[in-house]
């Protein structure tokens, strides 16, 4: 890292902010062109079907005919949307509860704790599979799954992030002045986890967006006529022994690309927050 | 741990109540049309279906706690021995692939740290966060692809060959429908430990003794073996043991993708299909499973460290 730093005009952060720009630049892309991709590619074309890759289909077509192109990053704008409701339902529950288990007393502490643990001791796939029974797949039923599964690791970090900043100077005086507890966390406590919040909202998101794939790739997901990354990936499967190696092996690889995208993204902004942050 | 289990028992038991599925439906299957209204209230009654929430918990948890949890709707047998066999299976790919992948991910997370810098060091760490993020269903289907089909190396699925009885079936051929998923699991499972080791390993040699034997004269293999080892082996191993509720979701996937018949696949099937009985069989045996990895954890802390136990005597 250090040889790649004196090579390169930019300093450490500068270096961050470039390569977080660049993630974003691709998400959005990836999104509009989910938007803005023609409809026509997706219908159903026999003429056409079970063609390796070429510059007409980029990806290949499948024993449909559909253009595996499209049908890729309409799945990754799914997979992105849902990561999105997931993650932001995950980090608010994370948020509040960690908040509540550091400021309201022992009793709180100990309820929140013994959920976090009740949530982390089953596996979060089987979790994933219990919820999306209970609700009958499809999605509302992974939403609520991944946004109920996802926030035990991050309330914990919040927890004793608070709980530093509790005893704090600035917030004992607070105290002292008379203003409720409220006022306190709202003015005093959550500006001071924002970065953290922000973080592992980021940190979140690919696993949210992996574990929406998996169930999904399981048939405990989305519709089958939802273009997703886990539909196509089950499908592909069906006809792996044919040698159709390209319908799965893209799908899979623009999955893997944006999500470690996303982790660029966490991990820079902790860089840039971080003001120690050069810890390699 | 006793709270949390009754928590979850009591947890999954309303999930499944308030489930979408009438389990009456679900027993009778095909049947439905044979099956008059009359009989069905019958059946209703019998099985105490029409009675209060709790009363039918109570009735659940007491058979649970006598070790009865029902017939498996799909496998027409009783639960606890479709957990048991499936569980087997799932025991020897999990335990291979935990071992292997401990083994191996802790090797790379001390070279890559001994080597700090290098290309040897940056080599292992994207390879590490780069299967971090990769879905480890894809990663079967991608070996499955280059192995079974292409090579035509190992079978392509199943966890023994097909149209054999099932006294014919021998060890290699065990062996060989486990190496592709085992393969599978392992080379996802290789990041955690890794990259922890890594991290852990660099902050050892940062220390003031390892300046200090460094200034000695040592060096190398000797160095990390002398003042290293017994420092990263310990976080390790802890991380290895509480991973274990990852390894099943990976051993989930992984037996779906190479139809595999372990737990996993039951889960996956119990899910599909509608099997209650089972599906919360599985959910209390998993906790119970992830339960023993924590508890080993801090058993091996406390056996491999000194310090805790002599903390532990005063």
């Amino acid at each position: 890292m250090i040889s790649l730093l004196k090579k390169s005009p930019l300093n450490g952060k500068q270096w961050a902010l470039m390569k977080l720009l660049i993630s974003v630049a691709v998400i959005v892309i990836v999104l509009l062109g989910g938007l803005f991709l023609d409809e026509g590619r997706l219908v159903t074309n026999l003429a056409d079907r079970n063609s390796p890759p070429s510059m007409d289909h980029l990806f290949g077509t499948d024993w449909l005919g559909r253009d595996m192109f499209t049908r890729t990053v309409r799945g990754l704008t799914l997979s992105i949307g849902i990561g999105l409701i997931g993650a932001i339902g995950s980090a608010s529950i994370a948020l509040i509860l960690g908040m509540a288990a550091a400021t309201m007393g022992k009793k709180a502490d100990r309820m929140i704790s013994w959920l976090i643990d009740l949530f982390l001791s089953v596996p979060h796939l089987v979790t994933l599979i219990l919820i999306a029974f209970t609700l009958g797949g499809g999605f509302k039923g992974i939403v609520i799954g991944l946004t109920l599964t996802h926030w035990p690791s991050l309330a914990r970090v919040i927890r004793i992030e608070v709980m530093q900043i509790r005893s704090a100077e600035f917030v004992q005086v607070s105290k002292r002045m008379g203003k409720p507890g409220w006022w306190i966390a709202v003015h005093h406590i959550l500006p001071h986890i924002i970065p953290q919040l922000l973080t592992g909202f980021m940190l979140l998101f690919p696993h949210v967006i992996l574990h929406e794939a998996a169930i999904t790739f399981i048939g405990l997901g989305l519709s089958p006529h939802e273009p997703a990354i886990g539909i196509i990936l089950s499908e592909a499967m069906k006809y792996l022994s044919t040698g159709m190696w390209w319908l799965v092996l893209f799908p899979g690889l623009c999955l893997l690309m944006i999500v470690r995208m996303f982790e660029q993204i966490g991990e820079n902004l902790r860089l840039l927050t971080d003001s120690n942050g050069d810890r390699d | 741990m006793a709270t949390l289990l009754v928590a979850i028992c009591f947890i999954s038991f309303l999930l499944m109540k308030n489930s979408p599925i009438d389990p009456i439906q679900a027993y009778i299957g095909a049947d439905m049309f044979k099956v008059g209204p009359e009989q069905r209230a019958k059946i209703e009654q019998y099985w105490g279906v029409d009675q209060p929430l709790m009363v039918q918990f109570f009735h659940w948890g007491s058979a649970v706690l006598s070790g009865d949890l029902g017939i498996s709707m799909i496998y027409r047998r009783p639960v606890m021995d479709v957990i048991g066999e499936r569980f087997l299976n799932s025991l020897v790919l999990m335990l291979t692939a935990w071992k292997l992948s401990g083994v191996i991910g802790f090797v790379m997370g001390v070279v890559a740290a001994m080597k700090k810098g290098t290309w040897v060091d940056r080599l292992i760490k994207w390879y590490c966060f780069t299967l971090a993020s990769t879905p480890a269903f894809w990663m079967g289907l991608l070996i499955l692809v280059v192995f079974a089909v292409w090579l035509g190396w190992f079978p392509v699925g199943m966890g023994v060959p097909a149209g054999v009885l099932a006294e014919n079936v021998t060890l290699m051929d065990r062996i060989q429908h486990l190496i592709l998923p085992v393969l599978t699991l392992s080379m996802v499972g290789v990041a955690n430990v890794s990259l922890h080791t890594r991290q852990k390993l660099i902050d050892v040699l940062a220390s003031d003794y390892v300046l200090f034997a460094r200034a000695r004269g040592e060096k190398g293999f000797i160095l990390f073996w002398r003042h290293g080892l017994r420092n990263v082996v310990l976080p390790a191993i802890t991380l290895q043991f509480a991973a274990f509720s990852e390894l099943f979701g990976g051993a989930v996937l992984a037996e779906q993708v190479f139809s595999y018949p372990g737990l996993g696949q039951a889960t996956v099937a119990a899910g599909l299909r509608g099997d209650v009985p089972l599906l919360l069989g599985i959910v209390i045996f998993t906790a119970i499973f992830v339960f023993v990895g924590n508890l080993l954890a801090d058993i091996s802390y406390h056996v491999l460290d000194p310090r805790t136990r002599e903390e532990g005597k005063v």
